[in-house]
């Protein structure tokens, strides 16, 4: 039975948001007996709504009120009010994510130490490290069924993976399979295997995959502690005298303005709106905003090295039947500065449908050289290339105050430019993942540039000093303690990995925190 | 769309005058296919507009196993949205008249009627960066390769879930490698 809360009730612990970060938060809250509220932007979707077409699932589940960008980065010039393919829905972006659960390497996590200085990144070492999160990326992986990790099998190979496999085999990789997902390779908790149906990123019509929207959001409903507001818009965070946040102002679906008392306030907006969440919060007390003494709020913004290579055959592959991301090479996610750049990438099967694939391949490109491409559709294979990139305190999330969503307030403006360190990895996995589908026998590649971001991080990050982060080891924002970030924002560096099961195993390991110290009256 | 009328036949003579290009002739108010047997009545916008959107289309997007009926059904909308917006027909109207300008300039024809597909292409490399042509390909991108008719001339298949996914139909079916 799902809870139904005051809005002056001052006790509850607010969560803005109810992807990974904040439907993991909410649950394992309510599960300890904590009061949640959760206030989601989007609707509620449920898994038979989800449809298997590209563009009409990215009109029902994409976040797409109005962004702009700018920055020598090509999404500013392919897509430029279209920086991230995000959900705006009940479960967030585990509504359409690909599953890939990895855990960040040791050395990532100690990014400045390990990389050293490196002009214009802005490195920093997280406040935690792989020790002291093993526990709770163990907890994480069996709440989402991770297969490869307790005795779950792996899930069968695809078409697009057997290229993919054959291939890596034949240019010497090692270290190769079908992946370390959160998708149902056999029946668990209450869900059922994969139908190897496509369509993963359209929201998973079997619910073999994990989204917090069919697991972790229900699962709290049925404590009678968690309340789920979908439509809820937050547009500021509130605070009292002493700076302490006491509540927050949300616009409900019929535009009206609401406000919600709270105890606790937990922001896991995604790290676009997360910062801008926090900018929008500016009061005379917090003149730059909240939570930013450091002036780091928004700043550091990463998205991975990300690119993909296509690459055509000389007979039929059929990349888009089955998951499409249950492949991956990991022997380039090593730390290895002989390949000419700091840190490593990983190299995951990928399918887009036809729209999409036109859409992506080469934006903006037209005649024949495209056309063919598509032509061999068919006889295409696929994989995303996805690695850390380096945190500039110049890629940044500001207010752009000449641009207003339909609440009238100031969009995100996301600014972006590559480091050098991202360039050369692009380039050394767009050569490498050419190769692997030359060994496997391909008359033709192409070395697709980034899509919008998928994987937004760091945008208020974890220091161990106040001065060089928004939040402690634990979320905890540094000025306000009643305050937390529950997201990818938190990330100190990106890794190399798919960052879902990190954020998931943060927001288990700050519900532990927040509990404890709201029973220690702490906060 | 509709299916040819016989008062859109047209004559061998009329035909070879110039009045269209092979496939598409301009018979009163609508494009005629004559291989494909179809007409497209057009409203707003000049018919031989139309007929140059429908080739426009292909150069930008050149599929030779794809029929001109998905590049018509592709760019009909511009037709249906100058109804209600002159904006979109001034932009079109005007594009394509500076397109034949710039056709008439180097070929002594309209666009539509440049032989050659090179030659149009390096027509279109001129006019590339400005608004008629980025709106044209950036509505195309979506306009013809989101046609589930289509789909399956790229062997493409669409939805699955209905079809219980592909875990009995193929998903790991290839075995030449």
């Amino acid at each position: 039975m799902a809870a139904k809360f005051d809005q002056s009730d001052d006790q509850v612990v607010v969560i803005v948001g109810s992807g990974a970060g904040g439907g993991t938060l909410a649950n394992e809250l309510a599960q300890k007996g904590v009061k949640v509220v959760v206030l989601e932007a989007g609707k509620r979707f449920e898994i038979e709504d989800f449809v298997n077409d590209e563009w009409d699932s990215f009109t029902q589940l994409a976040w797409k009120d109005m962004r702009t960008t700018s920055g020598s980065w090509r999404v500013h010039h392919d897509f430029a009010n279209l920086p991230a393919w995000i959900v705006k829905a009940v479960g967030g972006s585990t509504v359409h994510w690909a599953g890939a659960s990895l855990r960040l390497q040791d050395h990532e996590f100690k990014a400045k130490t390990t990389y050293g200085g490196l002009a214009g990144a802005n490195l920093l070492d997280w406040p935690v490290g792989l020790k002291d999160l093993e526990p709770y990326y163990a907890r994480a992986e069996d709440k989402m069924g991770v297969t490869r990790t307790n005795n779950i099998p792996g899930l069968p190979g695809s078409n697009n993976y057997k290229v993919l496999a054959a291939g890596a085999a034949k240019a010497g990789y090692k270290d190769f399979h079908t992946g370390r997902m959160a998708i149902n390779s056999q029946p668990r908790d209450g869900r059922g295997a994969c139908q190897q149906i496509g369509f993963c990123f359209q929201g998973c019509r079997s619910g073999a995959k994990w989204s917090t929207l069919y697991t972790e959001i229900p699962k709290g409903e049925q404590t009678n502690k968690l309340e789920v507001r979908p439509e809820s818009h937050v547009a500021k965070i509130e605070h009292d005298a002493s700076g302490k946040v006491t509540g927050v102002v949300y616009f409900d679906r019929d535009g009206k303005q609401q406000r919600q008392k709270a105890r606790v306030v937990c922001v896991a907006g995604n790290s676009i709106e997360t910062p801008r969440l926090l900018l929008l919060s500016e009061s005379s007390k917090y003149p730059d905003g909240l939570a930013n003494s450091s002036g780091q709020v928004g700043r550091n913004y990463m998205r991975h090295m990300t690119a993909s290579v296509y690459a055509v055959f000389d007979r039929p592959v059929r990349m888009w039947r089955g998951t499409t991301m249950a492949g991956i090479v990991t022997d380039e996610a090593r730390h290895d500065t002989k390949r000419g750049f700091v840190g490593g990438y990983e190299m995951e099967t990928l399918s887009l449908g036809l729209p999409f694939i036109a859409a992506f391949l080469d934006p903006g490109a037209w005649g024949r050289e495209f056309t063919t491409a598509l032509d061999a559709y068919e006889n295409m294979a696929g994989m995303w290339l996805v690695g850390e990139d380096m945190p500039q305190e110049t890629n940044r999330i500001t207010l752009d105050k000449s641009a207003k969503d339909k609440l009238g307030l100031p969009v995100a403006s996301v600014h972006f430019d590559d480091h050098a360190n991202d360039v050369a990895m692009r380039r050394h996995a767009h050569g490498a993942g050419a190769g692997i589908y030359e060994a496997a026998g391909a008359t033709r590649t192409f070395p697709t540039p980034p899509y919008p971001s998928t994987h937004n991080l760091g945008t208020c990050r974890m220091s161990e000093n106040p001065r060089d982060g928004v939040c402690n080891k634990f979320g905890q924002t540094h000025d306000v303690k009643n305050l937390f970030i529950s997201d990818g924002s938190q990330f100190t560096t990106g890794g190399a990995e798919n960052p879902t099961l990190t954020i998931v195993t943060l927001a288990i390991r700050q519900a532990d925190y927040i509990a404890d110290q709201m029973a220690k009256n702490a906060v | 769309m509709t299916a040819k009328s016989n008062r859109h036949t047209l004559d061998r003579r009329k035909f070879l005058a110039g009045v269209g290009t092979a496939a598409l002739a301009i018979s009163g108010g609508a494009v005629i296919h004559q291989g494909e047997a179809w007409g497209l009545e057009v409203k707003n916008l000049k018919p031989e507009t139309m007929r140059t959107l429908i080739k426009l289309a292909r150069d930008i997007y050149p599929h030779d196993r794809v029929a001109d009926r998905f590049y018509a059904v592709a760019m009909k909308g511009y037709d249906e949205k100058s109804g209600s917006d002159p904006d979109t027909k001034q932009t079109i109207e005007k594009g394509v008249a500076a397109l034949d300008d710039l056709a008439q300039k180097k070929h002594h024809v309209p666009y539509a009627e440049v032989g050659w597909e090179s030659e149009r292409v390096n027509l279109l490399r001129q006019i590339e960066d400005g608004a008629f042509f980025q709106r044209i390909r950036g509505d195309l991108i979506v306009s013809l390769y989101n046609q589930k008719e289509v789909w399956p001339v790229f062997g493409y298949e669409g939805e699955s879930a209905s079809k219980g996914g592909y875990i009995k139909r193929g998903f790991d079916d290839v075995t030449w490698l």
